[in-house]
């Protein structure tokens, strides 16, 4: 076996199998449920927007940033990818990458996708998602439209979804792991390197999102979310 | 917000954004770091890499020795790499993005597609 990836994907065998052909159930009903609701949210002025989002989100996993010695991380793009296409599309944008990264660059186990999909595509944006709606809705009242107002709630969204995607994987792996390692070490392990990789990521997610705002405010989706319900969104 | 991008405004935010994902994957992507990340460092914990006449090895226990080769590993493409060669990486990571793009692309506008003919 050898040792070198590239990308802070699972790989098959790390869950046994009865367990991976669950979370595969897991994730094609999530999929299923994303491409049923992401109507809603695509338009002929988005999808090009959506196309690109996962694009990009490919091109930045490939830059694994340093955390610790001889640790690092890459960005995992839930939050970002929700926030500017919305979360069912942005789900999907994660899964196509995951699929892309998987088949055709034998990154990520294949058997190992739908947990990899529920960690990255589902929990990740659910939670980062959440948390820039909830942070938005609480916030902009104050300072309606602000740039630097986005960016923080990016950042944020951006910390949770990535912390809250590493505790998927300690999930999958107390359920169907062969526990050569105790649950709380990895738990706190994942805990703790993840908070840095998601400093990382909020970083990344702060940036891309703030830039997309400056140029077309019109196209994001956090947004013109709030817009429909009736809050200014100047440009 | 009635903020309809001028039609030269609009050609620069889309041009830029392409340029940039493809100066990620093509010329950044060459100065990322190789050390394992949060979840395979994770997963080695416990675990020494040895080089040996076979390659890498892990000695102790850990969690990455249950990892199994990975069926597409003879992918032309496998570890972002063109067939394996040296310093390809960049290329393969331009092509990955148009692969992207490409699926992404027309999977969302088939579901664009299919709520404007249902209304």
């Amino acid at each position: 076996m050898t040792v070198s990836s590239v990308a802070m994907h699972m790989s098959d065998g790390i869950v046994n199998a009865p367990v991976s052909l669950l979370f595969i159930a897991i994730a094609i009903a999530a999929v299923a449920l994303c491409g049923w609701r992401a109507r809603a949210e695509l338009d002929e002025r988005t999808v090009p927007l959506a196309g690109l989002v996962a694009a990009f989100v490919f091109a930045v996993q490939m830059v694994n940033f340093p955390i610790l010695p001889g640790v690092s991380g890459h960005l995992l793009g839930g939050a970002l990818a929700a926030i500017l296409v919305g979360p069912y599309t942005g789900a999907l944008c994660i899964t196509i990458v995951l699929v892309v990264q998987s088949l055709l660059f034998a990154d990520g186990g294949v058997t190992a996708l739908g947990t990899n999909i529920t960690n990255m595509a589902v929990i990740g944006v659910a939670a980062g998602y959440g948390t820039a709606v909830l942070l938005h809705s609480v916030l902009k009242r104050r300072n309606p439209g602000s740039v630097p107002l986005i960016g923080a709630i990016s950042f944020i969204a951006a910390v949770i979804g990535t912390v809250c995607a590493a505790m998927g994987f300690v999930l999958e792996y107390a359920i169907g792991g062969a526990a050569q390692a105790s649950l709380s070490t990895v738990a706190a392990y994942m805990f703790g390197t993840h908070v840095l990789i998601g400093i990382g990521e909020g970083v990344i997610t702060a940036l891309t999102v703030m830039a997309v705002v400056r140029a077309r405010p019109d196209l994001v989706y956090l947004l013109r979310s709030g817009s429909r319900t009736g809050a200014e969104v100047p440009a | 917000m009635s903020t309809q991008a001028s039609p030269k405004r609009s050609w620069t935010f889309w041009a830029g954004f392409a340029i940039v994902t493809l100066l990620i994957a093509g010329v950044v992507s060459y100065f990322a770091s190789s050390s394992p990340d949060g979840l395979d460092s994770a997963t080695l914990q416990g675990c020494e890499v040895v080089e040996t006449a076979d390659g890498e090895e892990l000695t102790g226990s850990c969690i990455a020795q249950d990892a199994t080769d990975h069926h597409m590993s003879s992918s032309p493409l496998a570890d972002y790499s063109i067939a394996g060669g040296e310093n390809t990486g960049g290329i393969a990571g331009i092509l990955g993005v148009l692969v992207t793009l490409a699926i992404a692309g027309a999977a969302f506008w088939v579901i664009s597609r299919s709520r404007s003919s249902k209304d």
